[in-house]
């Protein structure tokens, strides 16, 4: 079963990705056992039938969509991921931080694709909790770089209060 | 000037770790090249054409004497000896090893410097005036604003992986002497009708393979928001700025895109969520930050000063011609701000020795407060100079090398490193200015020219700014040669222009020539007292154009 980092601890995952190729063979009714992050489109299309899907099924958010996309309420999605196609693709740093900070999403957010084990502690403060990192980096030993920083100068998801309003 | 306490120190020291384990796992082949390529960028390495390059942060231009030993130490222990001062107040290191700069960004975090996000698609340092708190016409210190958002921008989680590079100034003066116009955001100071202390924001300048002038979009951000409205400018430009072709990726070209207009709405609308949070300043985080650039304890300069400067000035022509050219108004009576010109001829533009960097320190501690200044120009400026010891000073300068009386003349170049250093240089640049200083070399000859800025960039990414110099120099490649693209009339300044193209590239041998001939044409047709740029433009393009190619 694949590994991934969630809430500082590496643990067994069973959410299996339907890619957008792969979305066309499948169907709903498919998906009844085991737990799928699905594609926007088909996320949509499931709220439009059912108003809220399932419990098994999540959603997957490309880097190029935005939250204000998501139909149906966005707090009942049991994990948000949102796919980093590579490292350097920035846009789901601020991707996850409106989902959290305006969106007010309180559920596992996951990032998936290909982030790296030194970009752990940035993405803890964009709000995400989840992590799939690329392949070669092994979980366990990723852990260590969530703590790089004893401190941070910006107000984040994890620390919304800003240093300069904490010095004493 | 601005001191660590033990919160910013502990964050400095927190990078050197990370980096240190992050240099490990590479040499040991845990990371990737490409993963690991952002992490060294973010740290200042580059990797060039004969070693890599480490580039220093100097904050806004600011340095301690303590600081510039240590860049004198940090170049002999693992550099040959020299430094280079950037044309965006940073210094650069030529010769550093891989696995030494871990202990380099050791050595900087003890006197309170780093090389954070000094390169890489993130944001880079802030830069602003070098007579920052002394110039005469100075409507407010930028440098407690520039310190402010130093730290708002320190590994910012959200913006650490832009489309791209992205660079801010902020001017506090009438004059603009930061080049805010061509910089991603430039940022000036300024107050409303009800007294109130704010910005003026200007957005999608640069320079580079697609030179802009920035675009108005606020014309007054109150101090306490200009935080959470860069955070919406930066977040509209991270979601939205062009990823597929890095040569389109500036913010420069999603403002042209989407007009200065509409883009100022999308940050608005961003904004909107923004404003009021708890990242909103508070009175005594701005109260604070002054507090570190006060108005120096600054002595009485006895009035006879200027009379003995005076009669000093014309038993020494050469100490006429460096208070002439190399000194500034200061805003205290009895002081002068002097600048130390770092282009003596023979010598890279902007490069100077372990030696003198010591020497600096030295002069510092005793003419100027213990402070130092670099400036885009890349000279550096000893900014709190009492008049009484002025002719000690040059005489000082004289001695170290640093009294080439020629600031803002055509010999004082602004010059990019080049195909000798940079690997992705077109040309080289430093000979071509090198060629230029010893053909015009003579004093009475540059100061009859007047003020007048010679840029040269050895490749369109613009980092001798030569889009913005009265004459630019631009390195080209025509099929493997190294070829000079001349162009005229750029200026940087509140009314910056960019220059523009004469016509087809010379030979590095012609370029000397060629600028001879273009000079003599503005000797030749110029009306009394008009300078270089002021002839260009009323003379106009053409005239010069067939004067070049003649």
């Amino acid at each position: 079963m694949p590994r991934i980092i969630l809430d500082n601890s590496v643990v067994d995952d069973n959410w299996q990705l339907i890619t957008e190729s792969e979305q066309a063979d499948v169907d709903i009714s498919q998906l009844a056992e085991g737990n799928y992050l699905v594609p926007l489109s088909v996320w949509n299309s499931l709220v439009a039938e059912l108003t809220t899907p399932p419990a098994n099924i999540g959603l997957w958010l490309a880097s190029t969509e935005l939250p204000e996309q998501i139909q149906g309420s966005i707090s009942e999605i049991p994990v948000l991921a949102i796919d980093f196609p590579a490292f350097a693709d920035g846009r789901g740093f601020s991707i996850g931080r409106l989902l959290r900070e305006r969106y007010g999403y309180k559920g596992q957010l996951r990032a998936i694709g290909k982030p790296i084990r030194d970009q752990l502690s940035y993405l803890v403060r964009c709000g995400f909790n989840a992590f799939d990192l690329a392949e070669h980096y092994d979980p366990e030993e990723a852990l260590t770089s969530l703590k790089d920083f004893s401190d941070n100068y910006q107000g984040s998801v994890d620390q919304p209060i800003p240093l300069f309003r904490r010095r004493s | 000037m601005y001191r660590y306490d033990s919160i910013d120190q502990q964050i400095v020291d927190d990078r050197v770790a990370q980096f240190r384990d992050q240099t490990q796992r590479y040499l040991a082949g845990e990371i990737a090249e490409e993963e690991f390529l952002p992490l060294r960028l973010q740290n200042g390495l580059y990797v060039q054409r004969l070693a890599p390059m480490l580039r220093v942060c100097v904050p806004y231009g600011m340095l301690d004497t303590k600081q510039v030993r240590m860049l004198a130490h940090i170049a002999r222990k693992y550099d040959k000896g020299y430094a280079h001062v950037t044309t965006r107040q940073n210094i650069q290191y030529n010769w550093p090893a891989l696995e030494d700069v871990p202990d380099i960004l050791a050595d900087l975090a003890s006197v309170e410097m780093h090389a954070i996000q000094t390169s890489g698609n993130c944001i880079r340092n802030f830069t602003a005036d070098p007579f920052a708190g002394v110039a005469l016409d100075e409507v407010m210190d930028p440098r407690p604003y520039c310190e402010v958002m130093r730290q708002w921008a320190t590994f910012h989680p959200e913006f650490a992986f832009l489309p791209r590079k992205f660079k801010m100034a902020v001017c506090g003066s009438k004059s603009d002497r930061a080049a805010i116009l061509v910089h991603d955001i430039g940022m000036a100071l300024t107050t409303n009708d009800a007294g109130e202390i704010g910005f003026e924001v200007f957005v999608g300048g640069g320079l580079g393979r697609t030179p802009v002038i920035a675009s108005l979009i606020n014309s007054f951000v109150p101090e306490k928001d200009i935080l959470t409205y860069l955070e919406a400018i930066l977040r509209v430009y991270n979601l939205s700025g062009n990823r597929e072709n890095k040569y389109k990726a500036r913010i420069k070209i999603l403002v042209r895109a989407m007009g200065a207009e509409a883009f100022a709405e999308r940050v608005d609308q961003e904004w909107k969520h923004l404003k009021g949070s708890e990242s909103t300043l508070t009175a005594e985080e701005i109260e604070r930050m002054k507090s570190y650039f006060p108005t120096p304890d600054y002595r009485e300069v006895a009035s006879t000063a200027d009379t003995e400067i005076e009669s000093l000035r014309s038993e020494h022509q050469a100490f006429d011609r460096w208070l002439t050219r190399n000194t500034r108004d200061h805003r205290q009576p009895g002081y002068v701000s002097i600048l130390l010109s770092l282009k003596p001829v023979g010598v890279p533009p902007g490069d100077v020795t372990a030696e003198q960097l010591d020497a600096i320190a030295d002069l510092a501690d005793k003419y100027s407060l213990g402070e130092v200044r670099t400036t885009h120009e890349q000279n550096m400026v000893l900014a709190d100079v009492a008049k009484d010891q002025l002719f000690e000073l040059w005489q000082d300068c004289k001695k170290l090398g640093f009294a080439s009386p020629t600031i803002g003349t055509l010999n004082d170049m602004i010059c990019c490193p080049g195909g000798d250093f940079c690997s992705l240089a077109n040309a080289k640049s430093i000979p071509v200015a090198e060629a230029l200083q010893r053909k015009f070399d003579d004093l009475d000859y540059l100061y009859d020219l007047g003020d007048l800025s010679l840029n040269i960039s050895g490749c369109m990414n613009a980092c001798g700014h030569h889009h913005v110099g009265h004459i630019g120099v631009l390195g080209v490649d025509k099929k493997g040669e190294e070829w000079y693209q001349i162009q005229l009339g750029g200026d940087q300044g509140k009314n910056a222009s960019l220059a523009k193209v004469l016509g087809p590239s010379f030979s590095r041998d012609e370029v000397p020539e060629i600028i001879e001939k273009l000079l003599n044409h503005f000797v030749d047709n110029r009306i009394e007292g008009e300078s270089f740029l002021e002839a260009y433009r009323r003379i106009g393009h053409d005239s010069f154009k067939a004067a070049a190619y003649a």
